[in-house]
């Protein structure tokens, strides 16, 4: 499975990282050196294993569903990029 | 007061402990040694001010009968702990100059002990990478040298600044972490001490993410106790970490100095890989016979899954990354590049604040999880991962602990692997193995190559049981009594 710069655009895309199209080409060479070197995992026999998506086998914990803390308005803003009497300040989203 | 600097931990705290000095001694003259280490760029930034500010305070719960166990000890911290009111970058211009509210779990375990900051330590952009060269504030040196040569070394990574500051006796100790090798291989590259607790020992709590479910904090030291006290002080269970384990953790320093006889010990012969430099071969081959001397019984294992190892956690890690990173959109902190609209801004946001590596492991991990490969790639990897985690628990039916190489070389020099992501990928061979099945490790100085460049020996145990990893390490230490430091040049 090769990976073009079509695709790389498209990945690209749903990362939502800008790249420039002139450097699609030499992306798509270093992704495929990457992913054909994981390709080995292929040779592994692995019917009927069951996925690991924990590294320890604890069940989630639960808490009491209670208010913990709040009221931090100016520390929740204090790293904004931009803010106006409280608010963060984004860009339009809906047209 | 250069002689203060090079105390262990240990006898640090024994010096504290009887009045010999003060910490504001101590620190100050840290800090002096910390100011005068530019060339190395291990501290990305210095926090003076405060360190003896934290020294004086120290000083005055000593005199008051209040010391805690780290109590007026000066430590650097990786910059990928979060510190109230001190700015935390991960080394990433995406973070730029955040500054958080808040404090990491495991820092805060520390100043609660009593310790002092030093200031923050440089590492990989988000903790990924090898060598410390895809830090937005450029690498750090390893102030090892070859002998014979001024070329620049890598300190190892991500967290070369920890392991160069402990190895150039800027501090004490410092905090790392390891999501496939960060804190075990560096510790190798610069002949200190670094382990890497079972997953859930440390809180992840305020430790900016990677790859939730392999980061795991841990210390890197001047020695195995000084690893022992350090994170004996940064685990415990912490309610705001859902995979922070709820169990006691035990007095580790304790288990430092304790016999080894009748231990048995695994050597995986996969681990024996084509290629492998004869130093490193002969290294292991002497910590064999050194646990043999003191009594461990020494058993061939095998761990057939091995070489799959790498190129599984090359999809986990990323995947895991990918979605962890999507948080830094530059809408509530961090860097922000404005576009036409919303999606452009986002996309310029990330394309101007992740470096070339990060990006990279991005678009791999985005790739990997998207529509049509999720099953061919991720969940295969996670059932390889699976079949990794179940030859360590059938090794460990037969044997107490392994002992591997840390790494397949020493230092190598900075650029060196640079053009090729997968050669540079290779470095953490033997210690990626550990973070998936969520283990302890711990590298041991324990040698030095036909240059004079430390090499480090890899412990790896049982799943809680770091204590037999400290009275392993501890007769590895004996043993090796690696006593050579790195020639300062700084």
């Amino acid at each position: 499975m090769a990976i073009d710069a079509a695709t790389v655009r498209k990945v690209a895309r749903l990362a939502r990282i800008a790249e420039p199209e002139d450097k699609l080409e030499a992306l798509a060479k270093e992704l495929n050196g990457i992913m054909t070197w994981i390709e080995q995992l292929g040779e592994v026999d692995t019917d009927g294993v069951e996925p690991m998506t924990s590294a320890v086998a604890v069940a989630l914990p639960m808490r009491e569903d209670v208010v913990t803390d709040g009221g931090d308005a100016a520390k929740v803003l204090s790293n904004a990029p931009k803010t106006v009497d409280g608010f963060f300040v984004v860009p339009k989203v809906v047209e | 007061m250069s002689s203060l600097t090079s105390l262990t931990l240990k006898a640090a705290l024994d010096g504290l402990a009887d009045k010999s000095f003060s910490s504001e001694e101590l620190t100050k003259a840290h800090v002096d040694v910390v100011a005068a280490a530019k060339p190395l760029n291990a501290f990305i930034l210095e926090t003076p001010d405060k360190a003896i500010e934290m020294a004086k305070a120290s000083d005055a719960r000593r005199a008051r009968g209040e010391a805690g166990a780290l109590d007026g000890a000066p430590l650097g911290i990786k910059d990928l702990f979060c510190t109230e009111g001190v700015r935390s970058t991960a080394c990433s211009n995406i973070l730029g100059n955040f500054v958080p509210t808040y404090e990491s779990t495991v820092t805060a375990n520390l100043w609660r002990d009593g310790a002092v900051m030093l200031g923050k330590l440089n590492l990989d952009e988000f903790a990924m990478g090898s060598s410390n060269e895809t830090s937005a504030f450029g690498p750090v040196v390893n102030p090892w040298r070859s002998e014979g040569s001024n070329a620049k070394l890598t300190p190892g990574g991500s967290s070369g600044g920890s392991a160069a500051a402990v190895a150039a006796d800027l501090c004490l100790g410092a905090t790392a972490t390891d999501t496939g090798g960060s804190i075990r291989q560096p510790a190798a590259f610069t002949g200190t001490v670094g382990i890497k607790p079972t997953y859930g020992r440390c809180s992840r709590w305020g430790v900016v993410a990677f790859a939730s479910s392999l980061d795991q904090a841990g210390p890197i030291a001047k020695t195995v106790e000084d690893a022992a006290i350090l994170l004996k002080s940064m685990s415990g269970h912490d309610p705001k970490d859902s995979t922070s384990l709820d169990i006691e953790t035990p007095d580790f320093p304790s288990f430092v100095g304790k016999s080894v006889k009748g231990l048995r010990i695994g050597i995986p012969k996969e681990y024996r890989v084509d290629g492998m430099p004869p130093e490193i071969e002969k290294l292991w081959e002497q910590g064999i016979a050194w646990l043999k001397e003191a009594g461990c019984e020494i058993v061939e294992v095998s761990l057939p899954h091995t070489k799959y190892a790498l190129p599984a956690y090359y999809i986990v890690a990323p995947a895991e990354a990918s979605s962890n990173l999507a948080r830094y959109d530059g809408m509530r902190f961090g860097l922000r590049e404005p576009g036409g609209n919303l999606t452009e801004t986002y996309e310029n946001t990330r394309a101007a604040g992740f470096g070339a590596e990060v990006k990279r492991r991005i678009l791999i991990g985005t790739y990997v999880l998207s529509a049509g490969y999720y099953d061919a790639y991720y969940v295969k990897a996670l059932k390889v991962r699976r079949r990794i985690a179940d030859d360590f628990d059938q090794a460990f039916q037969k044997v107490d602990a392994l002992l591997t190489p840390t790494a397949p070389s020493a230092a190598f020099g900075l650029g060196e692997n640079a053009d090729d992501p997968v050669a540079m990928y290779l470095n953490d061979i033997f210690t990626v193995t550990v973070n998936l099945a969520g283990l302890p490790g711990m590298s041991i100085p324990a040698g030095v190559d036909a240059g004079g460049l430390p090499l480090g020996l890899q412990l790896i145990g049982k799943a809680l049981d770091e204590g037999t990893l400290f009275s392993l390490g501890g007769a590895i230490e004996k043993a090796a009594d690696f006593k050579a430091k790195p020639a300062k040049w700084w």
